[in-house]
């Protein structure tokens, strides 16, 4: 066991696990935040996605020890107040079936457009391709990811 | 059926839909006279809080939505101010399985009448409270209309009254020219919670003192476990209790899930690898050639196929086993207290969990309590209850061990793909005869497969699989046909996947189809629609099959998709149609060729479904399907070698990404037939249409799934 402070969604948190324990775990059994999701524990399909730093990190791959006071944010902590812009666009473009991927993929586009505000159908490709969703919700995510962005919808006779 | 609980009664059914029931309560005891609860399905209390229950269990097909529409539409509610409550294992609901796309199509009745009769109950109510006759009153919005004096009154405040009206048996059911929630694209309820990560899923539920638990489990189909050693597992910091859960798998119990891992992966068992640590899969597929020599059952025959004269073709097709792989790996939580049990779990089978753990832990159905959470995808997988029973065996383990807390048993990725229940592997035998003008005057088509409900000791008559009567139709009127059903055994579990046997059948048979086609030198639509011309019932089994409306969805989608249209350079496509869970599926590939590699750009989808209750969550299930069949025909395999799956995680066992998943645009053929399901038949037609798509390119036929093998 070891001790190690956190700061997540703007808190500080200390917590008192072994120090090769995911990143993963550290948020889900010790702080409670559910939101984040655990699919494959292998870093293969996204669904635990959350922000260190800014920058998007599979936490099921992340031992604790690597982001000890580090800034990392989760899907509970994504709209600092109210709803983020993405998660007004899941919601305008029904996107969740089961909803299970869906904070992984809502964290992924979120660095996205972080970066690249008005992303083309291949920046949004090319970020997102590491989240897998099993409902095949692809295109919906796609359309809200430009709707947030205020960019046109793309796609078509390119892909 | 199970024993009735003793807090709930039946007191009296209406026969509807596939034998389902309304349950009734009695109005008496604990229950507040206040609340006007005149079915199973509907509360009304006077603060004027109206909550539908949903019996069917959510794993993103959005029933928490489209079966209280049913049920507010007939109510004349107001549908913003509507509570969902999910029902948990229940007598009152008749059959509560959530699988074979029967939500919607077999609760359309029972949903419409519970509305109706609440709505009816009111005008009385309202009628009595006013003293003027029920017919000058009626529902609407929430509330109670008087026609002559333009007073209102809302149901809450009607609640107490209704609940002392006699409950009709028979009401009257609205025109679907009338609905005002049916049919349109409602938000689902379920939405917002998903977005800001506050649903609760299976895996999400933490009652307090809860402990976490994963299971070592025998390598090896069949094996058992000898015996093992936990010294090492026990000086994990965390880890509380190891023990032996059955004849193939240990318990690792720990304070986090973390230290549950650490602790399995230092246990040390001894297996015996048990009967099949030869079996792969070559030994597999020979076990379907050798079955093929064996006379099966008739699912359909027409005419005789034997006499039939003229141009032979024939041809084999095979598919591989495949695996559910849901985002969300298995889990459940339970409880056991000693004399009663109660479970969180994500599952389509509420009741077969209750029934299912109870002997196994030595309680009666009824103190086993069943609460459904919501899943992260099911696609079939969750039609097993295997993840119920450990926990509540791991609960009851603590308990025995005088450290009693509630427990939740998760399973890794790897334990998803390497111990789970697949699709069955199959072979199909298909032959035809073609007359002188390449129609085909006698279709034959042979489906050898082992059966997922023979294996689990439920046989349907005559050794044909319970589901076939779903899933295998022919939908096209010739003279000449025969269907047979070759049953094969096989050690490798089986479920039920998402369209079950509708996509080996339809791979083989729409594939077959474009095969007669391309060998009579026809248009593979034109060719489909000449067998569908003349306007006939084709029954199989339970369902009667239109060829006009087989027909009227080939040609919606072919227009849709511009058939005869040409393509640009280098673009190619397919068309399949099938027949499942009694709705009609058209579909419409586009692709083009990448070294040797189908790039899938456009897939066009119609089905006719009857009545569509929520264009969105049908659009939703209809992309998801497809994406999720395109899966299955690229590369979804799973393989077995020295008695072991070999497949672990999503680097060998590959979903599809957003790279690859192409536009698809979805049409409902406008309808006010009842619906039929709609989470299944967008998938078996996709791997034919694909497959004849890339014949359309290259000339070659794919006899094999997956496409990329």
């Amino acid at each position: 066991m070891a001790d190690f402070t956190l700061r997540v969604n703007g808190s500080e948190k200390r917590v008192s696990v072994p120090a090769e324990t995911p990143l993963l775990w550290v948020l889900r059994d010790t702080l409670a935040l559910t939101g984040t999701k655990f699919g494959c524990g292998a870093g293969l399909c996204g669904a635990c996605t959350v922000h260190v730093e800014g920058s998007p990190v599979r936490s099921c791959s992340t031992p604790v020890s690597q982001v000890s006071g580090k800034s990392i944010t989760t899907i509970e902590g994504l709209g600092a107040n109210g709803l983020h812009v993405l998660q007004e666009a899941w919601i305008a473009e029904e996107v969740p079936q089961c909803g299970y991927c869906q904070a992984g993929q809502i964290m992924t586009a979120a660095a996205l457009l972080a970066k690249t505000p008005s992303p083309t159908d291949e920046q949004i490709t090319q970020a997102m391709n590491g989240n897998l969703c099993r409902c095949g919700t692809y295109e919906r995510i796609r359309k809200a990811i430009h709707r947030a962005a205020g960019t046109a919808n793309g796609n078509g006779a390119t892909r | 059926m199970s024993p009735l609980s003793r807090r709930e009664f039946i007191a009296a059914g209406v026969a509807a839909g596939a034998g389902l029931v309304i349950g009734f309560y009695l109005p008496h005891g604990e229950k507040s006279h206040e609340v006007f609860s005149p079915n199973a399905y509907l509360r009304i209390t006077p603060d004027n809080k109206i909550t539908i229950v949903c019996a069917r269990s959510e794993m993103g097909q959005g029933v928490r939505t489209a079966l209280p529409m049913i049920l507010a539409e007939e109510l004349e509610a107001d549908w913003k101010n509507i509570e969902i409550e999910q029902a948990g294992a229940s007598t009152l609901y008749g059959d509560q399985t959530t699988g074979g796309s029967a939500s919607v199509r077999t609760t359309w009745d029972p949903m419409r009448k519970a509305g109706a009769q609440a709505r009816e109950m009111l005008i009385s109510a309202a009628a009595l409270t006013w003293g003027v006759p029920r017919s000058s009153c009626a529902a609407q919005n929430g509330t109670i209309i008087h026609a002559g004096s333009k007073r209102t009154v809302t149901y809450g405040d009607l609640a107490a009254k209704a609940a002392t009206q006699p409950i009709p048996t028979d009401v009257p059911l609205k025109q679907s020219k009338d609905y005002k929630i049916v049919g349109q694209r409602l938000a689902r309820v379920d939405t917002p919670s998903k977005v800001k990560g506050e649903a609760v899923f299976g895996i999400d539920y933490r009652p307090p003192e809860m402990k976490y638990a994963v299971l070592s489990r025998c390598p090896t189909i069949g094996g058992k476990l000898i015996g093992f050693d936990d010294s090492e597992s026990k000086k994990i910091p965390g880890v509380r209790y190891v023990g032996k859960l059955s004849d193939s798998a240990v318990a690792v119990v720990a304070d986090s899930v973390w230290a549950a891992m650490e602790g399995r992966r230092l246990l040390n068992a001894n297996w015996d690898e048990g009967p099949n640590k030869n079996l792969n899969t070559a030994a597999v597929m020979e076990s379907l050639k050798q079955g093929a020599a064996k006379k099966g059952s008739s699912l359909y025959s027409a005419g005789d196929v034997s006499k039939v004269n003229g141009r032979k073709m024939s041809a084999e097709y095979q598919l591989p086993f495949m695996a559910h792989a849901p985002m969300e790996p298995g889990n459940c939580t339970a409880h056991f207290r000693g004399t009663n049990c109660e479970l969180w779990a994500p599952t389509q089978v509420p009741q077969d969990c209750r029934d299912s753990v109870a002997p196994a832990i030595g309680l009666d159905p009824d103190q086993v309590k069943v609460n459904v959470t919501l899943m992260g995808g099911g696609f079939g997988r969750r039609l097993e209850h295997d993840y119920a029973v450990e926990a509540a065996l791991v609960s009851k383990a603590l308990h025995d061990a005088k450290i009693p807390a509630p427990v939740k048993v998760i399973w890794t990725r790897e334990d998803d793909m390497r111990c789970s229940t697949y699709r069955p592997a199959s072979l199909h035998q298909l032959s035809a005869v073609l007359d002188g003008a390449g129609w085909p005057a006698a279709f034959s088509h042979r489906l050898i497969a082992p059966s997922i409900s023979g294996q689990k000791g439920q046989p349907g008559p005559n050794g044909i699989d319970p589901d076939l009567p779903d899933e295998a139709a022919f939908g096209y009127a010739l003279p000449n046909v025969s269907l047979e059903y070759v049953l094969t055994e096989t050690p490798v579990p089986l479920g039920w996947m998402r369209s079950v046997y509708a996509l080996q059948a339809a791979f083989a048979s729409e594939s077959f189809i474009d095969e007669l086609a391309a060998a009579a030198g026809k248009d593979p639509l034109e060719y489909r629609l000449h067998m569908l011309s003349k306007d006939q019932d084709i029954p199989y089994f339970a369902t009667i099959w239109k060829t006009s409306r087989m027909r009227g969805a080939l040609q919606f989608v072919a227009e849709k998709a511009g058939w005869k249209n040409p393509l640009p350079p280098g673009r190619f496509r397919g068309i399949a149609c099938f027949g499942c869970f009694s709705t009609y599926a058209a579909e419409v590939v586009e692709i083009s060729m990448e070294n040797d590699t189908p790039r899938v750009h456009r897939v066009v989808a119609v089905v006719d479904c009857g009545q569509v209750v929520n264009p969105s969550i049908l659009e939703q299930q209809i992309q998801g399907g497809i994406v999720y069949a395109l899966t299955n025909a690229l590369r979804a395999q799973i393989t077995i070698d020295k008695g072991r799956v070999v497949q672990g995680n999503f680097d060998d066992y590959q979903p599809l990404r957003m790279d690859e998943t192409p536009i698809v645009e979805v049409y409902a053929v406008p309808s006010q037939e009842p619906p039929t399901g709609i989470g299944e038949p967008s998938v078996p037609p996709l791997a034919p249409a694909l497959c004849n798509a890339i014949y359309a390119a290259t000339r070659k036929r794919i006899r094999k799934l997956p496409i990329l093998s």
